[in-house]
This record gives structure tokens, C-alpha cells and sequence, in this order.
């Protein structure tokens, strides 16, 4: 062995010693870095929840602002085709009541954002705690716990959330007391959200389960896991300390690629009329109110349709390279 | 596997059973009757009452669900229509269902027809032009929801448009689905030009998403399939690149699009909820959305265990599907 080849094999020893260990999730950091499209989409994303949080100061107009005299007028902002009125107040026009589309647009993504993180949130909770539950238990109780799984799997989902909801509604129009009260007065405050946020939640965690649970099984067999027992680590400390933290990043990433379905939902909702109270802007509510007079007034559903389609278009590129990033083998996957 | 599908049957009676009750009485929980409103006024009490004991509705609940599920089980009776006083759920059902299965058909095969070729050839050109544009044209696709596809294809090809001098008229019409309906074996649509001509659009909204998700989703699968060995024992041996594609990575890439298919039925079916409503086609979907909103218990119950039961076969034939696809996969 030459001595120039002991020096190489040394430095990379040296290398190797001084590299700083890396945790999975600075790892994966890293790589989404890398990833243009997905770093993009994370700034619109950011950009997307300051508007959300700051329509009060952004938004030209209140989203209920209607000047009847001005209804269906055309958008100042010359965008060719949809027709436009130099004079006009609006820059992107106002609908059928006078109220300006921008604002109204720019109000919307409070509906739009928080009814996906609301619903991930939600989904994420009651799936991982399901899923930690149904996999470290005894055979016998996973295997329940997974039968009930498979047993609303079965089910029609959306027609559920479609009847719980004209139900929350059809309550909230009625009054109603005590615990069913509370929650009527609350999703008064939110403006008809917090219905939205249970309905979709509450029937969406199925699949963050099922997933909890193989990871729990897989992970269950490794060695850290015994070792943790034999140190004489409790059950509760062996899910939380030691099978949460490794769950926890696939489940993230896939309920990252779930919110453009429950923002979806959320806009089909409120496009069946079933979405938030009016005057409350959504997204889907505008496209709904708009579509009908497509013909003569395209700009009324032009600038909803633009929002709602890049907002869950960032959402998905944002979610394909928190994949690529978390687990490089599934790139590319949906 | 007759064992199989036989037991699978079995295990659906539990989730049908649970479907028709929590439907039942949920739709009965929600305020408001359905004799609410005749139009715009409401009816005087005694006509109400009158309703009400014709229908059976003074009953206690449970002797209701026992009677509907009895007429169900014994004539495969869903009940009479409290809206459409002359038409029973039945024979809404035999009008509307061909519309609709029609519509959900001919999406789900465009979303094959599409998605399944578009990712082959993403895949088998991996990391070319041809590939990014097929993947960014596909994470658009999925991108959009129906409610900005279907009023924006409207907008673009059934609505004449004057640009810079040039008047163009439409391609395609709209609403006028279900008009005349050209039936093959009931719900099959004939290759008929006028057909297609009001099919296309809407078929097209409801599948673009599918044919996306298919599409990324076999390009994945047939990415990780050629890395195989048994591929490479394949092109060791001296086939054709065509014959180791066709015969050997195909199908066993199919598999996890076959796992979607089951979801992704679901999807079509509530799909067409929001798709007929754009486009004024007088299926099941849109009449499932009105009845919820008359209250219209027994069209309401109706709809949702017709859509329990095709969720059920379509699961089931997936699971067949995927067993023929896998060898590995027993089920007994």
C-alpha cells in the first residue's frame, strides 16, 4: 500500500469523524432545499397564510361591502378576454351584490387555509393516536381496531359529511342548547367553519391510521424498542418517546399531500351550498355564485378559480418534495 | 376465491345494515320535515297530519326503519318519493341511475385511456423533456378541482367568443344530457357523435383529476418494477425491450393502480354530485343533493345505499382484479 493511499484513507477517517450526525429531519430539510418548485411553493404557501392572517389590512374592501349600484361590474386590471372597465373601483371586479371580487378572494383563504391545517390537524390526531394505539396493543385488539377501520372504509364518506352538514346547518338555523349549543354558537363566530373543520376531520383520519399502524408494527420488532424495555421504559413512554418521533415524519408528508383534498372538500361543500354562511367568502362559495353567469361575467369566477387552483397546486408540489425528501425510494409516487 | 367473495358479501350485510340506519336516522335528526314547504307556502296543519299518516311518519322510528328495510328485503321496495308525489324511489332510480352510471363510465375509462399510457411513457423516458412535461401537466391536472375545470371548459369550447375580430362559435353544447339518452344494454353509451358531443366536457372534468393521479401514480409503480431483477433476468435472456416492458413489467406495475381504482370509484360517484350541477345533467348525483334539501327521506336513503352497494362491488372487484394482477395473493 503506497503512502499516498494511507493519507487519502486517513483524511477520510478524519472526515468522517468530524461530519456533525445528522437528525432525519435535518436530513430531509436539506433535501427539500434542493427542490426549487417545492421551496417556491412553500414561500407562496407562507405568503398565501400572511394574506389569510392580514385580510383586514390587505383586502381593499370588506368582504360584505356591497354597492348595489356597481353589481357585476368589470375589473379595472386589463386581463384580455374577460372584458375590463378602466373607470371601475374594482381592480378585479365586484359580483352580483356590488362587493369587490379581490377582497372578497383575499378573505377567502382564511376559509381555504384553515379548513386544510384544521382538517390535517384533526386527521393527524385522532389517526396517529388511533393507529399508535391499534399497533402496540395485543394482536387480538389490533385486530378489532383495524376491522372498524375497514368497516367505514366500506363506507360512502362523502355522503356522511354532506349530511352532517345540512345537519350542523339545519341545527344552527333551529337553536339548540347545551353541549350541541355551544358548538352552533362557536361556529357562528367562525363564520360556519367549525362545522366544516369537525365534518371533514372527524372522517378523514381512517387512512392516518391504517399507516400509524404498519410503521408501529414494523418498528415494534426493532432493537431500540427492546432495549427501551429492558431498561424498564413504560408502555406510554415506549409510544410517546420512542414510536412517535419515527411515525411522526411519513404521517406528516402524507397529510401534506391530504390538505388540497380537504380544501377540495371544503370548496365542493360550499359549491352544493352546504359550505360557510354568507356573507362569509369562500372560494368555492364565489365560484358557485359565479358560474351561473358565466357567459356574460367570466371575471366573477376568474380570480377564485386562479386562488383555489394554486393554492392546492402548492400544496401538492410542496407535498411531493416533502416525500422526495423524507423517503427518496417513493419519488414520484402520488 | 368463490369462498372468498362469497365470505366478502357476507361482511358487506354489517356496513350496508350500518349504512342505511346512521343514514336513516340522521336524515330523520335534521330539522324540518319534508312537508315543510309545498313551493313557496307552507301547507296548513291538518294537511300536514294527513301527510304524515299517510306516510307513516307518526310511527315510532324504529317500527319506520323495520318497515323500510322489510319492503326493501322482501319486494326490493325503496319507497315512494315524498317531493314527486307520483313516482316512487324506484322508478327515480331507473331514470336517473343510467344518466349517471353513463357519465361515471365514460370518465373512469377517459382516466384510464389517459392516465395509463401518459405514465408508461413518463417512465420509459425517465428524466427527459417528455417526462417533466408529463409529470408537470399531470400535478396540474390533479391541481384542479371540477368546479374551475367544468365552468372553464364551458367557458372555452360551449360559449362563442369574439377575439381580435375572429368569431368563433361553440364546439361543444352543454346540458342537453339525458334529453334523449342513447342507451346500449341500458347505460352504455353508442358511439354516437351527438352523444359524444355533450359527453365529452363533462366526462373530461370528472376524469382530468383521475386520469392525473393514474398517470403519476403508474409512472411510480412502473419506475420501481423495472429495477427489478426479474427485469433484468428478462433483458438478460435476450428479449425485446417491447416484449420485457409488455409482458413482464406491466403488469405487476399495475398493481398499486389497481389498489386506487377502488377510492378513486368513490370519487367518481361524489364526483358527479358537483359535475351534473355545472352541467345541468338530470342524474342521480344532483337528485341525491336536492333530496337531502326536501328532505326527501326515502329518495335520500335510497341514493346513499345504492352508492353504499356499488362502493362494495366496486371493492370487491378490485380485490379480484388485484389477485388475478398478483399470484402471491391466496385469499382463503
Amino acid at each position: 500500500m503506497s503512502t499516498g493511499q494511507r493519507q487519502d484513507e486517513e483524511a477520510l477517517r478524519l472526515q468522517f469523524a468530524l461530519r456533525k450526525e445528522r437528525s432525519p429531519w435535518a436530513d430531509a430539510f436539506r433535501q427539500l432545499r434542493k427542490n426549487r418548485v417545492a421551496v417556491g411553493s412553500g414561500i407562496f404557501l407562507i405568503f398565501i397564510i400572511f394574506t389569510a392572517l392580514f385580510a383586514d389590512y390587505i383586502a381593499p374592501y370588506h368582504f360584505a361591502d356591497a354597492h348595489m349600484a356597481d353589481n357585476y361590474r368589470l375589473p379595472r386590471l386589463n386581463i384580455p378576454i374577460l372584458g375590463h372597465d378602466p373607470t371601475s373601483p374594482y381592480l378585479l371586479g365586484a359580483d352580483f351584490l356590488g362587493r369587490d371580487i379581490l377582497s372578497r378572494t383575499i378573505y377567502g383563504t382564511r376559509v381555504s387555509i384553515s379548513v386544510g391545517f384544521a382538517g390535517a390537524l384533526v386527521s393527524l390526531v385522532i389517526g396517529i393516536i388511533y393507529g399508535l394505539i391499534s399497533g402496540y396493543s395485543s394482536t387480538r385488539v389490533d385486530n378489532i381496531m383495524m376491522r372498524f377501520v375497514d368497516f367505514l372504509y366500506g363506507l360512502p364518506i362523502l355522503i356522511f359529511v354532506i349530511l352532517l352538514q345540512v345537519y350542523f346547518k339545519a341545527v344552527a338555523r333551529k337553536g339548540a342548547t347545551g353541549l350541541l349549543g355551544a358548538m352552533v354558537s362557536l361556529d357562528e363566530k367562525m363564520g360556519g367553519m367549525f362545522f366544516i373543520f369537525v365534518a371533514i376531520g372527524a372522517l378523514n383520519w381512517l387512512g392516518m391510521a391504517r399507516l400509524t399502524r404498519g410503521q408501529v408494527l414494523s418498528y415494534k420488532q426493532k432493537e431500540f424498542i427492546e432495549a427501551a424495555r429492558s431498561i424498564g421504559a413504560s408502555n406510554l413512554r415506549i409510544i410517546f418517546r420512542h414510536l412517535l418521533p419515527n411515525v411522526l415524519g411519513p404521517c406528516i408528508v402524507a397529510e401534506t399531500l391530504a390538505i388540497p383534498g380537504y380544501i377540495f372538500t371544503e370548496a365542493f361543500l360550499s359549491f352544493l351550498g352546504l359550505g360557510v354562511n354568507a356573507p362569509t367568502p369562500s372560494w368555492g362559495i364565489m365560484i358557485s355564485e359565479g358560474y351561473i353567469g358565466l357567459r356574460s361575467y367570466p371575471h366573477l369566477i376568474f380570480t377564485p378559480s386562479v386562488a383555489l387552483t394554486l393554492t392546492v397546486l402548492a400544496f401538492n408540489f410542496l407535498g411531493d418534495g416533502l416525500r422526495d425528501a423524507f423517503d427518496p425510494r417513493l419519488r414520484g409516487t402520488t | 376465491m368463490t369462498k372468498y367473495i362469497i365470505r366478502r358479501l357476507f361482511w358487506s350485510i354489517p356496513v350496508l345494515f350500518f349504512l342505511t340506519l346512521a343514514v336513516f336516522i340522521l336524515i330523520r335528526a335534521i330539522p324540518g320535515g319534508p312537508f315543510d314547504f309545498a313551493g313557496d307556502k307552507s301547507l296548513p296543519p291538518s294537511v300536514v297530519k294527513n301527510l304524515e299518516a299517510k306516510y307513516r311518519l307518526n310511527d315510532p322510528v324504529w317500527k319506520q326503519f323495520v318497515d323500510y328495510l322489510s319492503d326493501l328485503i322482501l319486494r326490493f321496495d325503496l319507497g315512494p318519493s315524498f317531493r314527486y308525489k307520483s313516482r316512487t324511489v324506484n322508478d327515480i332510480i331507473a331514470q336517473t341511475l343510467p344518466i349517471s352510471a353513463q357519465l361515471g363510465l365514460v370518465a373512469l375509462a377517459l382516466a384510464l385511456l389517459i392516465g395509463i399510457p401518459a405514465g408508461i411513457i413518463a417512465a420509459l423516458r425517465q428524466n427527459t423533456m417528455v417526462d417533466y412535461t408529463a409529470t408537470f401537466i399531470a400535478i396540474i391536472g390533479v391541481s384542479i378541482p371540477a368546479i374551475v375545470m367544468g365552468p372553464f371548459l364551458i367557458w372555452i369550447f360551449a360559449l362563442p367568443h369574439d377575439i381580435g375580430g375572429w368569431h368563433y362559435e361553440p364546439i361543444f353544447p352543454v346540458s342537453r344530457w339525458g334529453a334523449k339518452p342513447p342507451f346500449f344494454l341500458g347505460f352504455l353509451p353508442v358511439p354516437d357523435l351527438e352523444f359524444w358531443k355533450y359527453a365529452i366536457l363533462p366526462a373530461f372534468t370528472l376524469g382530468t383529476g383521475l386520469s392525473a393521479s393514474i398517470a403519476r401514480l403508474t409512472r411510480a409503480s412502473l419506475l420501481q418494477v423495472i429495477r427489478e431483477d426479474y427485469i433484468r433476468t428478462a433483458r438478460a435472456k435476450g428479449l425485446s425491450e417491447r416484449a420485457v416492458i409488455v409482458r413482464h413489467a406491466l403488469k405487476n406495475s399495475m398493481i398499486p393502480v389497481v389498489t386506487i381504482l377502488g377510492p378513486m370509484f368513490a370519487a367518481v360517484l361524489t364526483g358527479t354530485f358537483v359535475v351534473e350541477q355545472i352541467f345541468a345533467i338530470p342524474g342521480l348525483g344532483k337528485h341525491f343533493v336536492t333530496s337531502i334539501g326536501n328532505r326527501d327521506y326515502p329518495v335520500v336513503l335510497g341514493t346513499s345505499l345504492l352508492y353504499g352497494v356499488a362502493i362494495v362491488i366496486a371493492n370487491l372487484a378490485v380485490d379480484i382484479v388485484y389477485a388475478w394482477l398478483d399470484p402471491r395473493i391466496r385469499y382463503d
